[in-house]
């Protein structure tokens, strides 16, 4: 039987000076967080490429006149009819599930179910972005995402989802645009984390 | 020069005995995020329920998708005292993971995300908003008139960003 002590895998290799601390598994980025103008996308680039998973907590809230919004995720910049979806979705009332085959991003808007400018103001939509394997060249991507907006009506205003997506690319995702039908409102923010693989 | 640290255990509470609650209080206000890791029971079969700041007023409302193993089902509540983490026979052992997004902000009223795993009953994913923009300070975590087993874990992280 194969067998591989984790005891010290959690740690860096070069933890050896007193004040060094063990930074966990899970470091951060960067953080988007938009203006008082607004923001037409929030972008990360450059992404380094020496993790084994990214993730991808925030909150949102678009300029569009309408009650929601969704987020729409774009990798390395493409925005050909590349993605595919499943969800999973919790109004309230009723679940219901939902898929497509390839399609455009900007057409299956997965990423986040966000608040519109019809919206409380106060509300915003809330999203949690897991990206895996993103520098692997021999899969294809997959995300998961766990979102939703709760508005504390009886409407289909609240919800909740679990979407699957895919990116039909072996490509490192380098670079990662988020944006919505209109434009981000003020004190959307996002905030991009790195994973680390054991030994990292 | 040492990474900064992202997600940062900040205090766990394992139960000694059952308790009717558990309050994680003077919660630092230098995270993003916070998470709430909870492998637990209770006594009687109730849901966990959650409250912000010692609010007990009605300003909670979530809404959530649940499967039984048979079929799946979304319910909301409004108006409410609480927030509804949790659904199925908890009774079982199940795994609870609460996200507390951006809880520091004084702009926003305050959204969980939330998964629920009962591996005997059930699994639930749930949205709920506490209607207040103060910076979140102190959780507690309850059911309605019954205990939470003993033994039953609960942890709470500090996630930073850049």
């Amino acid at each position: 039987m194969a067998s591989i002590s984790l005891k010290y895998k959690s740690k860096q290799g070069s933890l050896t000076a007193p004040g060094d601390v063990d930074p966990g598994a899970m470091i951060p980025i960067a953080t988007v967080t938009v203006g008082s103008g607004g923001a037409s996308s929030i972008e990360f680039s450059s992404i380094p490429q020496s993790y084994e998973h990214l993730q991808i907590r925030g909150l949102g809230r678009s300029t569009i006149a309408d009650t929601n919004d969704f987020a729409i995720i774009k990798f390395n910049s493409d925005s050909g009819a590349n993605y595919t979806y499943h969800y999973l979705r919790g109004d309230g009332t009723s679940a219901s599930a939902q898929g497509s085959g390839y399609g455009t991003s900007d057409y299956l808007r997965s990423a986040g179910f966000i608040s519109g400018a019809n919206a409380t103001a106060q509300v915003f939509g809330t999203t949690i972005i897991d990206i895996l394997d993103y520098t692997n060249t021999n899969k294809l991507k997959t995300i998961r995402t766990l979102t939703g907006k709760d508005a504390n009506s009886n409407n289909a205003d609240g919800r909740v989802y679990l979407f699957s997506m895919l990116w039909g690319s072996t490509s490192a995702i380098t670079t990662i645009t988020l944006t919505t039908q209109a434009n981000w409102a003020q004190y959307s923010s996002f905030a991009l984390y790195g994973v680390k693989r054991a030994g990292a | 020069m040492p990474l900064p640290s992202t997600l940062t255990p900040i205090a766990t509470n394992t139960l000694s005995s059952a308790t009717a609650s558990v309050t994680f209080s003077n919660l630092p206000q230098g995270y993003t995020d916070l998470v709430v890791v909870i492998n637990g029971s209770t006594t009687v079969d109730e849901n966990y329920l959650l409250r912000f700041n010692s609010d007990t007023g009605s300003n909670y409302s979530d809404t959530r998708i649940t499967g039984n193993g048979t079929s799946a089902a979304s319910e909301r509540a409004s108006n409410a005292t609480y927030i509804r983490f949790t659904a199925g026979t908890h009774t079982n052992t199940g795994v609870f993971i609460v996200n507390i997004q951006n809880y520091s902000n004084s702009t926003t009223y305050k959204t969980i995300l939330s998964r629920h795993n009962i591996a005997a009953s059930n699994v639930g994913a749930y949205v709920g908003l506490w209607r207040n923009t103060n910076a979140i300070t102190t959780i507690t975590i309850f059911t309605s008139s019954t205990t939470i087993t003993s033994g039953s874990t609960f942890t709470i992280y500090g996630v930073k960003a850049a």
